[in-house]
């Protein structure tokens, strides 16, 4: 597996990186994902904004632990009864980090490629990196979500269906993506492969990462393991990067330093070889 | 003589509907072209009494076969031959036999004006349709594929438009290609590739191949592992329960061989 990947290039008239995370399938890890990767990014110290493109089942702003203080979301931006700054909630752990809710009482329809365009372009004069939570599906929502990217980060759980949804997302970024359509160099596209159990590989109950890579041959960018703190993050309202002792915690740390270009070795793939004072006291 | 060969209209060599599995035309309205095999007469004698005689004798043999059943008439041979042969008594006498003249090819201008005013189409078949002469005396029995084939791979000849892929095909992507096929990556488990000419795949298979969709027989698909959901040549297929119990890691071929498909690792 490598590592090494070119660093994207910005190019010089628009600052902003878009990245969209998306999967096809539900329930694989898009919110925890794109939660983690804006905070590792504005952690770093690059200016990031996280739009949550699920309009009708918001979630990114429980995820974020912003939720009480949405007052004006995504769809009043697009329809101009809020300006992007009174909607954008600036994360209080990372001042680099801004969240832009999606609305819960809309739905999908509410978001309109010309009004998703402009809402970015005006980001993209401001943010470094601008990451778009993509909802589930290959609907209205989704496609708006990774029609502006950059980059892609498909989220994958190592089974079947979850990796067949993937490829099926991947022949969409490759052909309905604005930069498909107007013919400009193809979104660069990253693996992340999440709720990764070495265990249950190991005892054949999962695929394993070379099974994964066979299929829908692509860049890894990291490994996350099934890890509770992933629930625990969740449920707390803080991003599983802060929480810089779990495994997951750290395999999102990694995700996005290689994302930057740093050269940091693959980890979690093997199962961990514990001793007995681990085996008792070790965490998970 | 009477003989039987298969008709190919609109110069499109499909194998009949009831053969082929999945249906590709996009649902819009617009004219479909779509191939069956329809008997042709060829005529081999101007001597309209022979002919009268022997086509009671094979009416007689499979009543039910002949009755309102649609004919082509291939003038080719007679034409050929510089014999001169008069068209209508013969469409009369079809028409008494309750047979269906569908149109005429190979026509001289004469039988071509006859033909028209029969309303009977005329259909312009440049390349001789004489060749399949030899073969298939027998009447009852549909067409040996071989024939087909030799004239689609004529026609190919002017038509190729071949196609490369570099990037994998990706479940829900489908791909069609005029000619030959070449895919250097793998087409995932929900991807569909379909080429009239030969399919070359250097990844694994894992979606559905179909070559020779337009009815080229001797078309091949080849791969570097076959995990195909489906596999079909001029319409035959087989699906992956067909042949889980085959090596899957193999490089392998699939073609079509007396209505067949094989599949072989290379």
């Amino acid at each position: 597996m490598k590592t090494k990947h070119p660093h994207p290039i910005v190019e010089d008239k628009k600052l902003a990186r878009i990245i969209v995370v998306t999967s096809g399938k539900g329930g694989v890890g898009k919110t925890t994902t794109s939660a983690a990767i804006a905070m590792g990014l504005a952690k770093k110290g690059h200016k990031t904004a996280v739009i949550d493109f699920d309009v009708g089942l918001r979630n990114l702003d429980l995820i974020m632990g912003c939720e009480r203080r949405v007052v004006y979301d995504f769809v009043n931006v697009i329809n101009g009864e809020a300006t992007l700054r009174q909607a954008l909630i600036k994360d209080k752990r990372c001042n680099q980090l801004f969240i832009l809710p999606a609305s819960q009482t809309r739905d999908k329809d509410a978001l309109t490629q010309e009004g998703v365009g402009k809402v970015l372009d005006e980001l993209s004069k401001e943010f470094k990196y601008i990451v778009c939570d993509s909802p589930a599906g290959i609907e209205r929502g989704a496609n708006l979500a990774m029609y502006f990217a950059d980059d892609a980060f498909v989220v994958t759980n190592p089974e079947v269906s979850s990796v067949r949804d993937s490829d099926r997302m991947l022949g969409i970024l490759a052909s309905k993506s604005r930069r498909a359509e107007v013919g400009e160099e193809a979104i660069n596209e990253y693996l992340l492969l999440s709720r990764y159990s070495p265990e249950r590989v190991k005892l054949g109950e999962m695929l394993s990462v070379e099974d994964v890579q066979d299929i829908l041959s692509l860049h890894l960018l990291g490994v996350i393991p099934e890890s509770k703190s992933v629930l625990n993050a969740s449920n707390s309202g803080t991003p599983v990067i802060l929480d810089e002792e779990s495994n997951a915690g750290q395999a999102y740390a990694d995700v996005v330093a290689r994302y930057l270009g740093e050269d940091v070795p693959h980890r979690f793939i093997d199962e961990e070889k514990k001793g007995l004072f681990g085996k008792i006291f070790g965490r998970k | 003589m009477l003989l039987f060969n298969q008709l190919h209209q609109l110069n499109y060599y499909q194998m009949s509907t009831d053969t082929e599995a999945p249906i590709y035309t996009k649902p819009a309205l617009e004219f479909k072209s779509t191939s069956f095999s329809v008997p042709v007469l060829v005529i081999q004698t101007p001597e309209l009494k022979q002919i009268k005689h022997q086509l009671e004798e094979k009416i007689a043999q499979a009543p039910a076969f002949f009755k309102n059943s649609p004919v082509l008439i291939d003038l080719q041979y007679v034409n050929d031959a510089e014999l001169s042969f008069e068209l209508p008594p013969l469409i009369e006498f079809l028409h008494a036999k309750k047979l269906c003249a569908v149109g005429i090819s190979s026509g001289n201008d004469k039988q071509i004006i006859a033909a028209l005013e029969y309303h009977i189409p005329v259909h312009s078949i440049h390349s001789p349709l004489s060749e399949s002469s030899q073969e298939n005396k027998n009447l009852s029995k549909p067409v040996a594929p071989e024939v087909t084939a030799e004239k689609t791979a004529k026609n190919a000849i002017n038509t190729v438009e071949n196609m490369l892929v570099s990037q994998p095909v990706r479940s829900g992507q489908r791909i069609y290609a005029k000619g030959d096929l070449t895919i250097l990556s793998h087409v995932s488990a929900g991807a569909e590739v379909m080429a009239e000419g030969n399919i070359h795949i250097y990844g694994a298979l894992r979606g559905r191949a179909l070559a020779g969709v337009q009815g080229n027989s001797k078309s091949r698909i080849f791969c570097s592992a076959l995990q195909a959901e489906l596999i079909s040549i001029a319409g035959h297929y087989k699906t992956s329960e067909d042949f889980d119990n085959l090596e899957q890691h193999q490089p392998t071929q699939v073609f079509l061989q007396d209505q067949a498909l094989i599949i072989n690792t290379l």
